[in-house]
């Protein structure tokens, strides 16, 4: 499960309406509970470096993600997970971005953005061992 | 000395470890030591032909290994060494 503010909820679908017809990304930073539930504490946004297809593709500089997570170490805070927009595309996981997935046990956000108002939000947790047998399974979000 | 950061999805392969220190002068020899103090990391950073996945990316403090030495890059006390899976994907959506 990935718990997370309303606040913070909110602020994926207008990242991702800002950035329309292009996907936004960014960083979901927060701590493991003791059952295994993830709870988001901090939303940080990311640039798409994907400039020459942001329609429908996005990446994050491993850059900006070494920032984030060391100010996020500083805070007590963990990468629990990622977001991303599909403009005009539903709130499900693609054979892209399962192909594209690496981190497991965290979370991929994904919000649908139809013609420029986000619709759909939902959360897939990305199990497995590796890449061999790695998959996105759908989790629930318990917004607060 | 230098020490690695390991990412949340490896860490299962390092007893839950998020830093290892390692004795090396340069990266190629710090991951060495990585993968031989935890034997279960190797699969996850190397694919069968000995090189590192395309997707795995190695960082000394601030820099991307590939723009410096690669595994050559030379490493001085308190180095820092993060490894970071790639973020990326996208609905692949075409009109």
């Amino acid at each position: 499960m990935l718990k997370i503010s309303q606040s913070d909820y909110v602020s994926l679908g207008r990242h991702g309406e800002e950035t329309y017809p292009h996907e936004c990304c960014g960083v979901l930073l927060g701590r493991w509970e003791e059952d295994g539930t993830k709870a988001v504490t901090r939303v940080v946004r990311c640039g798409n470096t994907r400039e020459d297809s942001a329609h429908n593709r996005y990446h994050i500089d491993p850059k900006e993600l070494i920032r984030i997570q060391r100010e996020g170490r500083e805070r007590g805070e963990e990468i629990v997970g990622f977001y991303h927009s599909h403009p005009d595309h539903p709130a499900q996981w693609s054979q892209t971005d399962l192909a594209e997935a690496h981190w497991t046990g965290c979370s991929y956000v994904i919000t649908s953005v139809a013609q420029g108002t986000a619709r759909e939000t939902n959360a897939f947790e990305l199990t497995g061992t590796g890449e061999e047998d790695k998959k996105f399974v759908s989790e629930e979000m318990r917004i607060a | 000395m230098a020490k690695v950061q390991i990412p949340s999805p490896l860490r299962q392969y390092t007893q839950k470890r998020a830093t290892v220190s390692v004795s090396a002068n340069n990266v190629g020899d710090a991951l060495a030591d990585l993968v031989t103090q935890h034997p279960d990391l190797k699969r996850h950073l190397y694919s069968e032909d000995g090189k590192l996945r395309a997707f795995v990316n190695v960082y000394v403090n601030d820099e991307d290994m590939r723009y410096l030495e690669k595994e050559a890059t030379a490493l001085g006390e308190g180095d820092t060494i993060s490894i970071v899976p790639s973020i990326a994907g996208g609905s692949g959506y075409e009109l």
